[in-house]
């Protein structure tokens, strides 16, 4: 032995301890590379590491322990470690293959494909067209010809990607906590399909998240036609139960209330993000941005928006009640009774203002819209549209669309009931966590345990997971086939764009089981359904085939979109339950990782939330006034306690807060997410309770303690600069140029240097900050697009994030009910550069087009760029930021764009890379780009189109009549620098009658 | 060769200060300036002073913590340190500044007192040109250390390449690269040409053949030959000459590199004379914080005498009121100019966050050497030494409050961001500090710390005007 290479003792020892088994599978699954050697050296005389080197080298573990020489075990060694590393990469299929001698068409390396799918959200599809660089998806953007998402989409779409290549998402199959495999799990779960089948279905429950595919739809009801006893639950703690029985009561069936705004000229919101939540959120987005229009002479839409706390469609808002969200049905109510519907009393609050609201309704008959809250409850819907109803609004900003959710589901109260009665003996979970999404009041954890068999699909080996007896990894939405609906009833077939990374399945391939085809991939399932459905659904009656085909490259299945039908207003009942009279907590789904679905997603951690551009954290949100009364500032924590269950997370004081109020978001606290996820922030889910799951009575006191928060805009007063100039629409009129009317532009020649020569292209963007609603979408689009590193939160903290856009929020006015103000800031591309002049090293230079170029390989890091950009746009790697060793993630990187290094400068390049790669193009046609084929990541994924990128050189692009616009205005423009990237000031439509009302008007 | 005379080199009884009219304490002829400069390099290692030992310990230690923050600054990237977005310029800027501030006092005393013939100056050239030196050797690390990339820093440098790639010649850094670089190579060839003759006398009086040969090398072959001595001066002056518009042209430089940039409280035409001036004002009070413990404990009081230190004193009084008259310009214009970032950059200077290093800058700079117009206060060594350190701070501070508060909050309210110095900063700081005392100390230890032959030239004037050296003493 001494005079082998490796010490062998570990291995020959024969009195270790069984090894164990939680300890085992935490590493093996863990294992990759040299951790298989490592695993191989401590565990060698375990039964488990045997059974596990007989799956993958069949004969050899016997050779192992025992009588082990040198040579062998280095062979083993070297096998182990070599399949190790091949383990890591797609597996060559055991079927003849064809090399690639002659290319296929459209594939051509370097150039990117792009496929239509969907991702769904809530359920309800949202269109994509998803970038594919030789078969690995690196970015989406929204499918122009996809109803709900008409081009743009929200941030969660853009994140998606990041999901897919998390390298914390479960790879393997576990049985109870053990490696298992597919097969095994197929053949296990065939037999229990059998006694159910004995059973008819008695105790089987499957929860779902919300869904609208077609194909899971018709997979359900197909297995509780076959077992009638087996029962269907729901679950999605973004998702409001009261959205869809609310619309059940008006339509008499399953119905989705939607808005066309395009005709709207007052909206009143209650306590709605319609611009940024919910299945027609980007077609909202859209509307409303075209009838905020006001260069044409147009009267732009008037925005009230009544919330608890400022919401991002919000923050467009022409006048802000903030009340408590328990307050608003009362409110609505009120509005009612003032719109001439017949409602109950209720205590009367803010009524000068109401009834200025009303009369404005009243004024706009038909051409109004009253949109309920999201997270409201059924009382308040109902009211919405019995006002809708009474203004005549309905079937013209009002529809009710034919419902496409399932209709006979089940809740996760009812889950839990059926649980802890014993009635439960199966519970399958289709991707939802309900361990830890579900409200604490509930004790679903309890609950899960009462089941005899758990079987998980997920993607995460999650909190959910660890209390299943069988956890499948789930195939991410790019590696599977599906379909689903946007919410006018249009079919998306969802094609895969890469095989399933980890072998994930999808809830079609479980549901198969079930139906008795343990074989049936996800493929055949949909595209069977679809053929079965082909000549009912396809009113061309054309072949299957070019009907698919078809479908697939559209995204969209042309003539599925369903009808509306007709809504009735309900009676309005009396409220059960009045405001919060003390103290209330809003529970909200956080404004970027949402349940905590996107809690392992560093783009999302690290996303400013657009009302506190606060990063990693979950905060508990509190007035103004609140906090001076407590003695509170930003940090401090305070103990939140509902019926007696308590968190503790640090205050941050949010203007236009409601007074008495504190906001509480999902998604954080977590145990079971991942290395980014995991143990940042509190666990709101924990004082939830299912009663009033969206606001309780509650309690906050001061702990004491103060926490390190991460926030990316320290100063959110304008301080006198007047970045954003501002005007309501009687001045705007006055004065149309009154963003530059006191101080206007710098004469172009005054400048020491000449100015530069521009014979081709001269690119230019305008910002349109009346339509900007600061989701920050476009933060994340560039993310993606620019393969910008994350950070964390400590380096956030320090002032160090790269994000290349910043969304800057501006407060003005009273602290109680400020205005709010949302600019995008990318680089300005100055004429007259300050950071071009001082780099010694000449890195950022200026093109012949216009664009300040930074050349990441000549920068040496003087950083004094930087300090003479008077915009800090630029951002600098102190770090080696960028994900160098982590192979998963090599995946989602952009080909086009260098992942920078330590010591560098980067910044907005305007995307340079789809400059160039259009340029290219049409050289090869002999032409000029034309307007609007370049389009910038921002601005494509932008759901109101407030930024425009093109030629100025070019009079008739869009950008350039932007430019001409007399509210345009360059940020800093009397420091000369002449930025390519102007504003359009924001201009305020207040209504004149609701003048001097309380403090709540804005203007 | 000498041995015998090696007692007598070194005086036994503390020696008396001649007081502030002399520059040279009675008594002395050419053999005994010689004997007691060349003394202290002779010393045998067992009579070092204690303090040198422990001094050089010390130092030595901060040396070693300076390759560690190297080190590691290197490994992991300027992250370690407090920088950020807006503040991209932390501790490496205020240090590079206030180290090549502080060597101008030497070229100053060398070469400008030198043509305006200000005999004074002799018995502590030497000390302040190698200070300058040190204080350069100090600065240039800077600029190198705090780029992202340090091991790219010769891109800096206009060198022929296959890419065609030069500099961009607009960038006040890429002067800064001149300017410093010049000064570095002036400093040393003047420093190094005014010590060869007394090398040459060391090398005389070395009683070791390989301490003969040791300085016979380095004194070039110098034989003080009448043409020797004839050649020497011209160059020495023609040095002077060279060095002379170096006192104004380098720290003006380095103030372009504020200047030139359009951020308020850099942008701003009174920062090269004014920078010069505390240029002067630092490196004086840096000649004071050395010079003082080094007459004490080598026993120099005659050589280095009130004098000397008194009119260091008033330098640093004249000097200092020139840059109080620059806060005052600065604060007057940031006001007068009606300009919104100016103002509120004054205002957030004297009251935001980091308002503190503001006043303390005025007390340290402007308020507390104002006692300087005593002569009681000048003539009192130990409260000189201590309102030179003072002023090192507060010349440091000014920088800081120039670097740190301008740029925190410049134009946009949402960049704006904070800036703490980490340990990291604080120790290349620090180690940086250790680097220059260690250089110091083996300097006072190898090499005539005064200049031998000028003293003697001294010594020469004195017997022909006969002046009797009087009055009292510390």
């Amino acid at each position: 032995m001494k005079e082998s290479l490796v010490s062998l003792e570990s291995l020959l020892e024969k009195s270790k301890p069984k090894l164990d088994v939680q300890a085992l599978r935490e590493r093996l699954a863990a294992g990759r590379g040299p951790a298989f050697w490592r695993t191989l050296e401590e565990a060698a005389e375990s039964e488990e590491l045997r059974e596990y080197v007989e799956q993958e080298f069949p004969g050899l573990s016997g050779q192992i322990p025992q009588g082990v020489n040198r040579r062998s075990l280095l062979k083993v060694m070297g096998a182990s470690l070599a399949m190790a590393g091949a383990a890591a990469c797609t597996k060559q299929p055991k079927e003849l293959i064809v090399p690639y001698v002659r290319q296929p068409e459209n594939v051509i390396p370097g150039l990117p494909l792009f496929y239509a799918t969907a991702m769904p959200i809530g359920g309800y599809a949202r269109g994509l067209l998803v970038e594919s660089h030789l078969n690995r998806p690196t970015k989406v953007e929204g499918n122009p010809d996809h109803p709900a998402s008409l081009g743009s989409t929200t941030i969660f779409e853009q994140a998606s990607v990041l999901n897919l290549y998390d390298p914390d998402r479960s790879e393997t199959v576990l049985h109870e906590g053990r490696l298992s495999i597919w097969s095994d799990f197929t053949g296990a779960f065939s037999s229990e399909a059998q006694s159910l089948g004995m059973r008819k279905g008695e105790g089987l429950a499957i929860l779902s998240g919300p869904t609208t595919s077609p194909t899971l739809i018709d997979q359900m009801n197909r297995l509780r036609q076959q077992w009638p006893t087996a029962k269907w639950y729901v679950h999605d703690a973004c998702v409001n139960p009261a959205i869809a029985s609310a619309a059940k009561k008006i339509a008499g069936r399953t119905a989705l209330v939607t808005y066309d705004l395009s005709q709207a000229d007052v909206i009143v919101s209650l306590e709605s993000d319609f611009l940024n939540v919910g299945p027609a959120a980007l077609l909202n987005a859209r509307q409303f941005a075209a009838r905020r229009a006001i260069d044409n002479g147009e009267t732009p839409v008037r925005l009230y928006a009544i919330e608890s706390g400022p919401t991002v469609s919000g923050s467009l808002a022409d006048h802000h009640l903030p009340v408590k969200s328990s307050a608003i049905p009362g409110i609505a109510y009120q509005l009612a009774k003032a719109c001439g519907v017949a409602a109950p009393d209720v205590a009367a609050s803010a009524p000068g203002w109401l009834n200025g609201v009303a009369q404005d309704l009243n004024n706009t008959k038909g051409r109004s819209v009253v949109i309920p809250g999201e997270f409201q409850p059924e009382s308040v819907h109902l009211a919405a549209y019995a006002i809708n109803e009474a203004l005549g609004n309905v079937g013209k900003t009002v529809r009710v669309m034919q419902g496409v959710e399932p209709d006979d589901t089940h809740t996760l109260e009812e889950l839990t009931t059926d649980l802890n009665s014993g009635h439960v003996e199966t519970l399958l979970i289709l991707g939802p966590n309900p361990v830890y999404t579900a409200p604490a009041s509930l004790g679903f954890a309890g609950a899960i345990r009462k089941a005899r068999l758990v079987v998980r699909l997920g993607q995460f080996f999650d909190e959910t997971s660890r209390l299943s007896h069988w956890h499948i990894p789930e195939a991410h939405y790019l590696e599977t086939w599906s379909d689903s609906r946007a919410f006018d009833g249009t079919v998306t077939i969802q094609q895969p764009l890469i095989e399933p990374l980890y072998n994930g399945k999808s809830a079609h391939e479980i549901l198969s089981i079930l139906l008795g085809k343990p074989d049936q991939s996800s493929h055949d399932t949909v595209k069977g359904y679809w053929q079965s459905q082909g000549q009912g659904q396809n009113k061309t009656g054309g072949d299957f085939d070019a009907m698919w085909k078809r479908s697939l490259h559209d995204g969209v299945v042309a003539g599925s979109a369903v009808g509306t039908v007709n809504g009735k207003a309900v009676a309005l009942a009396a409220l059960a339950n009045g405001a919060v009279s003390g103290l209330e907590v809003v529970f909200r789904p956080d404004p970027t990782i949402a349940d905590g679905t996107y809690s392992n997603n560093g783009w999302m951690q690290e996303l400013p939330k657009p009302q506190s551009k606060m990063t990693w954290d979950n905060v508990v949100s509190i007035s103004p006034k609140n906090a001076a009364d407590m003695k509170v500032t930003i940090g401090d924590m305070l103990r939140v306690t509902v019926e007696g269950r308590t968190v503790t997370g640090p205050a941050w004081i949010l203007p236009g807060h409601a007074e008495d109020s504190v906001t509480v978001h999902f998604g954080y606290g977590r145990e079971g997410s991942g290395r980014v996820g995991n143990k940042i922030g509190y666990n709101a889910f924990a004082i939830q309770t299912h009663a009033t799951p969206y606001f309780a009575s509650g309690t906050i006191q001061k702990t004491g303690e103060h926490y390190r928060l991460a926030n990316v805009q320290e100063t959110q007063t304008m301080a006198g600069r007047d970045p954003v100039r501002v005007a309501t629409l009687a001045e705007f009129r006055e004065h149309p140029n009154f963003p530059t009317e006191e101080e206007p532009p710098l004469p172009m020649d005054e400048s020491l240097y000449k100015p530069w020569p521009y014979t081709g292209y001269k690119w230019a963007m305008a910002i349109d900050l009346n339509i900007c609603t600061g989701c920050s979408a476009c933060i994340i689009a560039c993310q993606a697009e620019n393969n910008i590193a994350v950070v964390g939160k400590d380096q956030v903290a320090r002032g160090r994030h790269m994000h290349w856009i910043r969304v800057d929020r501006y407060y003005a006015g009273d602290l109680d009910s400020p205005a709010m103000y949302n600019q995008p800031v990318p680089c300005m591309h100055c004429e007259q550069a300050p950071c071009e002049v001082v780099c010694p090293v000449a890195a950022t230079v200026h093109s012949t087009e216009g664009l300040n170029e930074m050349v990441y390989n000549r920068c040496v890091g003087t950083r004094y760029c930087s300090n003479n950009c008077p915009y800090k746009v630029r951002r600098f790697n102190f770090y080696l930021y960028s994900d160098w060793n982590t192979q998963s993630l090599y995946g989602v990187r952009n080909p086009d764009v260098t992942v920078r290094s330590r010591g560098v400068m980067e910044k907005c390049s305007y995307c340079v890379q789809r400059i160039q790669e259009m340029k290219i193009q049409t050289e090869k046609e002999n032409r000029r780009v034309r307007d609007g084929e370049i389009l910038t990541a921002c601005q494509q994924v932008c759901p109101t189109q407030a930024i425009t990128f093109g030629d100025l050189s070019d009079p008739d692009s869009k950008v350039s009549k932007l430019q001409k616009l007399k509210r345009v205005y360059g940020l800093l423009d009397d420091l000369n620098t002449r930025p390519r990237t102007k504003y359009l000031g924001f201009v305020r439509n207040p209504n004149e009658a609701l003048r001097g009302q309380s403090a709540n008007s804005r203007g | 060769m000498q041995t015998p005379e090696v007692e007598e080199r070194e005086p036994k009884e503390l020696i008396p200060d001649p007081g502030p009219s002399s520059i040279l304490g009675p008594g002395h002829t050419y053999n005994s300036v010689t004997q007691r400069i060349a003394g202290v390099v002779f010393l045998p290692w067992k009579r070092t002073p204690k303090k040198w030992m422990v001094g050089a310990f010390i130092a030595f230690c901060f040396v070693n913590l300076l390759m560690l923050a190297m080190g590691y600054l290197f490994l992991r990237g300027i992250g370690i340190w407090g920088v950020n977005i807006p503040i991209g310029w932390g501790f490496a800027i205020i240090n590079f500044v206030w180290w090549i501030g502080i060597g101008h006092a030497g070229t100053l005393i060398s070469a400008v007192f030198f043509l305006l013939k200000q005999d004074w100056r002799t018995s502590i050239n030497r000390f302040s040109e190698a200070m300058t030196l040190f204080a350069v050797a100090c600065a240039g690390m800077f600029p190198i250390l705090h780029l992202g990339r340090p091991w790219l820093a010769y891109w800096l440098f206009p060198y022929p390449n296959s890419m065609w790639l030069w500099p961009q010649p607009r960038s006040p850094l890429e002067w800064d690269v001149f300017a410093v670089s010049t000064y570095g190579t002036v400093s040393l060839v003047f420093w190094y040409v005014g010590l060869i003759p007394d090398l040459a006398s060391l090398r005389d009086s070395a009683n070791k053949l390989w301490i003969q040969r040791f300085y016979g090398i380095l004194s070039l072959g110098w034989r003080g030959s009448a043409i020797h001595w004839h050649r020497y001066q011209k160059a020495y002056l023609l040095l002077a000459g060279l060095s002379t518009p170096l006192v104004l042209s380098v720290h003006t430089i380095v103030s372009f590199d504020f200047a030139i940039s359009i951020l308020p409280g850099w942008h701003t035409t009174i920062f090269p004379p004014y920078f010069v001036a505390g240029a002067i004002y630092s490196g004086f009070a840096m000649v004071l914080t050395l010079i003082i413990p080094l007459r004490a404990w080598y026993n120099l009081r005659d050589l280095i005498t009130l004098r000397h230190i008194e009119a260091a004193a008033k330098v640093m009084l004249g000097t200092g009121l020139i840059v109080a008259y620059g806060y005052s310009m600065e604060a007057f214009f940031s006001w007068y100019s009606g300009d919104k970032y100016e103002s509120f950059m004054y205002w957030n200077r004297m009251t935001g966050p980091y308002g503190f290093t503001y006043a303390l800058l005025i007390l340290c700079n402007i308020a507390l050497p104002q006692a300087l117009w005593s002569r009681r206060v000048r003539h009192n060594i130990v409260l000189v030494w201590i309102l030179s350190i003072i002023i090192n701070i507060g010349m440091w501070l000014e920088r800081f409050v120039i670097v740190v508060t301008s740029l925190h909050r410049d134009f946009l309210p949402s960049s704006w961001g904070i800036y703490i110095p980490t340990k990291w900063d604080w120790a290349t700081y620090a180690g940086t500090l250790g680097f220059f005392m260690f250089l110091i100390f083996l300097f006072v230890r190898w090499l005539p710390s005064i200049s031998i032959f000028e003293v003697r030239e001294v010594v020469h004037h004195e017997e022909v005007s006969m002046e009797p050296a009087v009055e009292g003493k510390i």
